[in-house]
């Protein structure tokens, strides 16, 4: 059941979308935002293809299998714990290599360290799961339809 | 708004447990999404509520005060995420056990505890 | 450990063990000879004491105390372990479960030395349930046959009952005292005396002592435990395990002891099990289970000694003690022995074996000399200090010395029983055509004990010195008051001696028509063991009922019992605990009011709808209402979230319904409904008063304050998340992860066989 419009503005709305939820993933640290909520919008984002072109046009447009994402995401996770742990000898400490702060207390520099590392695998833990959820769902739904219909 | 939500969290559970006692799969679901909204929104509520201010500390300032707590917020934002991991598990044990077992009546489904001959 | 394990099991799978199986036997004549070590400084007042910090907030520790009670049992089961290990390494030498004998033995045997050397309450409790479980694991040996499947668990659950009734005891007097040391409980045996909860904490320790030690009611279970391997019966049922009742009645005489309930308890439960246990042992022509029954005559001649509360008792019952040890465990070895040599232990299936196992014949008549109370025996000492004991006690002491004269005159009938008629005055028969004396690693262990009543009966000096003083004086607190001596002089015990001799010539004589007379009796007795199996009927009939009624595999039901437990409890709390109902007006604000609105609408429309369709986005309306309450309110990530979540949601529901049929009518159900109110008005009226506590901020105030100066973040809710409770989210996201996997591999399971 495609239907074009649909089908033509998702063509548009995708990159869209995942721009928009690696924006909200990146000022999350700061403002509304962070890395639940853009693994849920790119995830949405997903589900919006699947929808419209099916199942193996998001499994492209994903490129890398779901569940090796969120393996992917937990190891990030695990790292930026581990390199908290060995810098300052506590598990998942926050550590900022790129920031100074002066004598005021204001921060300079490139707001990347652990913690943003953390965030990313929690991005990519919620958009992999909930896409290789989504897909084997679809999969089996379609299969079993094409059973019935034999 | 605090006794609202309190109306509102005790619909919910009514409503979400009555759902869930039908033994129906679909209804449970429904049920199991409903009290998942009901316990975000008594922990919501229990911290407090503040019209309007979230807890976003200014560009250029070191501290804040007197703006929704952020505490309950942390909580409920990582139940929703898990709390959606359940529904969808349910969601698609559910779907299997009717593939397999051919019913939605959960009290059909009486694979891990048969009905022994004698009793019951 | 393992590594032993591992070696073991490698080589029982050859016919015949190596040198290996000794290794136990020596390792615990090498612990004996540790502990002997001890003997001189503790007889001469020292305690050792050795404590291992377990629990330190609650004052638990691995604490030690080596007095001369402790000692002389660890000497008792380190030198027995030693003989019995030796014996059974030789008794199963090519069976291939010698590896799990022996290291089951091993473990109760550390079992067995931790109970009686702990000096903390706790401690002994766990070592206690450690003797209980593995004496569980010996019993049902022969685990193939059902008899002795049956057998371990009746040992296993009435001491079981015991122990759990001892550590409830147990942890009333630390409550009371203070502390688990023993050794500081017994100096407080005032307070717990006077206290109004001595009677329940003596009931409950008695219970778990009457238990282990088969005192009457508890006496069935360890006949039944004779279903064991001989090697096994000797070293539990002589020197160890059913000791371990009286060892604790002992070792807590100076907290409990000497009250009338303890006097009027031990006394006649003692006095009435030994007449039972001894009228019964005549009833045996099973050797084996003949020396069983005057186990228990044993333990409760300590236990009626231990009841009449003099120092004079108590150097009986100590005496009586090693007595005691030493013949049983010799003469279970030796039963062991006739059955290996001559193929049975009934007794008219094997008789006149005197000629033709001549050592069997010795080893026997020495121990049984000494169960008799022969003189120069040791268990000539120990009727006399008896008898001794007897005339001093407070109470009843006609009664005190009439009964152990009769149990003593019947234990030697029963040691006639079991040194001549096997061996003398009939034509040989037995099962085994050539019966012949067993090897060296047999008969060495009861040789040695035997030999050891002879020895300790020639210089009682030494033994009272070196152990039983002590040991008294670990009771009593008080030195001994008496010493031990082959000749007492012409007195009331030395008569009683004689008139017990008399008598039990008298009973050997008579022993077949008793014993015809007793088997016909047998069935229109009461038996204790029908309550036992009574009661086990009982308890499986109630599970039975009480499963089916919860556990009837409805799911529907199951959650009315869950919710309805759930609004119990809620309601529960609101009555007793202290809930404040803050003055709440309604909302003026349109916003609230339409949300709310929207909300209820939106939940009656999933309650009412027969359209899957209609649900499911009403469903989304409460989620989506839920969010714009979190806008409004300030929490905007939330809020984000719950939207996102939303649409998922119902992403995921439209795909999988498509496929279920449709959900039917739903007929509305008052039992469910009235549930469900019962439970939403809980969770209302809580909500209320817990809006009517006083919140405490710290945390809340502390993110607000920290966030940006140590976490360089100003989304507080992000940085509590990823950083301030960075461990939780870890947990969250592996929990995702797995949920993931679960439904995954859920959807795909059998997709195979659909095909």
């Amino acid at each position: 059941m495609k239907s074009l419009i649909l089908s033509t503005c998702t063509r548009m709305l995708m990159p869209l979308i995942l721009i928009l939820s690696v924006f909200v993933f990146w000022r999350g640290h700061n403002e509304p935002g962070g890395g639940f909520i853009g693994g849920l919008l790119a995830a949405t984002a997903f589900a919006l293809v699947e929808k419209a072109e099916g199942l193996e046009a998001a499994k492209r447009a994903l490129r890398f299998r779901p569940q090796s994402i969120a393996a992917f995401g937990l190891g990030c996770a695990l790292v930026s714990g581990v390199w908290g742990g060995l810098q300052y000898g506590y598990f998942l400490k926050g550590v900022w290599p790129f920031i100074t702060i002066d004598a005021e207390g204001n921060k300079h520099g490139l707001p990347f360290g652990s913690i943003f590392l953390f965030d990313l695998g929690v991005y990519f833990v919620v958009l992999g799961t909930v896409c290789g959820i989504l897909f084997a769902l679809e999969d089996v739904v379609s299969r079993e339809a094409d059973v019935e219909e034999d | 708004m605090e006794l609202l939500l309190a109306i509102l969290a005790g619909s919910l559970v009514a409503a979400g447990s009555y759902l869930m006692m039908s033994g129906k799969t679909l209804p449970y679901l429904f049920g199991l999404t409903m009290i998942s909204n009901a316990a975000n929104l008594i922990i919501f509520a229990s911290g407090r509520l503040t019209f309007g201010k979230p807890p976003l500390v200014p560009e250029h300032d070191k501290t804040i005060a007197d703006v929704s707590n952020a505490l309950p917020q942390a909580l409920i934002l990582t139940a929703i995420v898990i709390g959606f991991g359940l529904l969808v598990f349910a969601l698609t044990l559910s779907y299997r056990s009717y593939y397999v077992l051919k019913t939605i009546e959960m009290d059909d489904m009486r694979e891990a505890e048969p009905i022994a001959e004698g009793n019951s | 450990m393992g590594a032993l394990a591992e070696g073991i099991s490698v080589t029982t799978t050859q016919a015949g063990a190596g040198p290996w199986r000794l290794i136990p036997a020596a390792a615990a004549a090498a612990a004996t000879l540790w502990f002997a070590g001890f003997v001189g400084p503790v007889s001469h007042g020292e305690i050792p004491e050795y404590v291992l910090p377990w629990v330190p907030m609650l004052g638990i520790d691995f604490a030690f105390r080596l007095d001369g009670l402790s000692l002389a049992f660890a000497l008792l089961i380190c030198g027995i372990g030693a003989l019995v290990f030796l014996y059974a390494a030789t008794y199963f030498r090519s069976d291939r479960r010698l590896g799990s004998l022996l290291l089951t033995l091993i473990a109760f045997a550390i079992s067995m030395l931790g109970l009686t050397v702990a000096d903390d309450a706790v401690t002994l409790f766990v070592f206690w349930e450690g003797t209980t479980v593995t004496s569980w694991l010996l019993v049902g040996f022969d685990h193939e046959r059902e008899k002795s499947r049956a057998a371990a668990l009746q040992a296993l659950l009435v001491t079981g009952m015991g122990g759990l009734a001892l550590l409830a005891g147990l942890l009333i007097m630390g409550g009371m005292a203070g502390t688990y040391r023993l050794s500081e409980m017994n100096a407080m045996g005032e307070m717990f005396r006077a206290s109004g909860l001595y009677p329940l904490i003596f009931v409950l320790v008695m219970l778990g002592c009457f238990t282990k030690s088969a005192q009457w009611p508890f006496q069935f279970w360890l006949p039944g435990a004779m279903a064991a391997p001989t090697p096994v019966s000797a070293y539990l049922h002589s020197a160890t395990m059913v000791k371990a009742g009286v060892y604790l009645m002992a070792r807590l005489t100076p907290a409990l002891g000497g009250t009338d309930l303890w006097i009027w308890t031990l006394v006649p439960v003692g006095a009435f099990t030994m007449i039972l246990a001894s009228v019964w042992a005549m009833r045996q022509t099973d050797l084996k289970l003949m020396l069983a029954f005057t186990t228990i005559m044993g333990l409760s001649v300590i236990t009626m000694l231990l009841g009449v509360s003099t120092p004079e008792a108590a150097v009986a019952a100590m005496t009586f003690l090693l007595v005691h040890a030493f013949y049983k465990a010799g003469l279970f070895l030796s039963v062991g022995m006739i059955e290996k040599g001559a193929g049975s232990r009934q007794y008219p299936e094997v008789a006149g074996l005197a000629a033709a196992m001549p050592l069997t014949t010795t080893v026997i008549a020495l121990a049984a000399l000494s169960m008799a109370g022969a003189p120069p025996f040791f268990g000539f000492i120990g009727k006399e200090v008896i008898y001794e004991a007897a005339g001093h006690a407070p109470v009843l002491p006609l009664f005190v010395a009439g009964t152990a004269l009769v149990a003593n005159a019947l234990m030697i009938g029963c040691a006639g029983m079991v040194a001549i008629r096997p061996f003398f005055f009939r034509p040989r028969r037995s099962p085994r055509d050539m019966p012949a004396d067993p090897g060296w690693g047999l008969w060495l262990g009861p040789a040695i004990l035997a030999a050891l009543g002879l020895f300790c009966g020639l210089f009682p000096g030494t033994v009272d010195h070196a152990l039983v003083a002590p040991m008294v004086h670990a009771v009593t607190g008080a030195e001994s008051p008496a010493h031990l001596a082959l000749w007492h002089g012409i007195g009331a015990p030395l008569i009683l001696s004689l008139v017990t001799f008399a008598l039990g010539g008298c009973l050997y004589l008579l022993l077949d028509p008793i014993r015809d007379r007793l088997a016909a009796a047998e069935p229109s007795l009461p038996r204790t063991e029908a309550w036992y199996d009574a009661a086990l009927v009982g308890v499986a009939a109630i599970a039975g009922a009480l499963t089916g009624a919860l556990q009837n595999g409805r799911m529907t039901s199951y959650l009315r019992w869950t919710f309805l437990t759930l609004g119990a409890l809620i309601w529960l709390a609101l009555f007793v605990g202290h809930g404040t109902w803050p003055a709440f007006t309604l909302s003026r604000e349109i916003m609230d009011w339409a949300i709310f609105v929207i909300i209820v609408v939106s939940i009656v429309m999933v309650l009412r709808t027969h359209s899957r369709l209609t649900a499911i986005t009403a469903l989304g309306g409460v989620g989506s209402g839920i969010a714009i309450i979190f806008v409004l309110y300030g929490a905007i990530d939330v809020a984000m979230t719950q939207l996102f979540v939303e649409i998922l949601v119902v992403i995921f529901l439209a795909i999988a319904m498509v496929r279920l049929p449709p959900t039917g009518a739903m007929p509305f159900k008052v039992g469910n409904a009235l549930v469900a109110a019962v439970l939403g008005l809980g969770v209302f009226v809580v909500q209320l008063s817990v809006l009517g506590t006083d919140l405490d901020l710290f945390m809340t105030v502390f993110f607000e304050q920290s966030s940006v100066p140590s976490a360089l973040g100003h989304n507080i809710v992000n940085v509590i998340l990823v950083d301030f409770r960075g461990f939780d989210t870890m947990g969250e996201i592996s929990v995702v992860v797995i949920a993931g996997v679960a439904s995954i591999a859920a959807l795909r399971a059998g997709r195979r066989t659909l095909r």
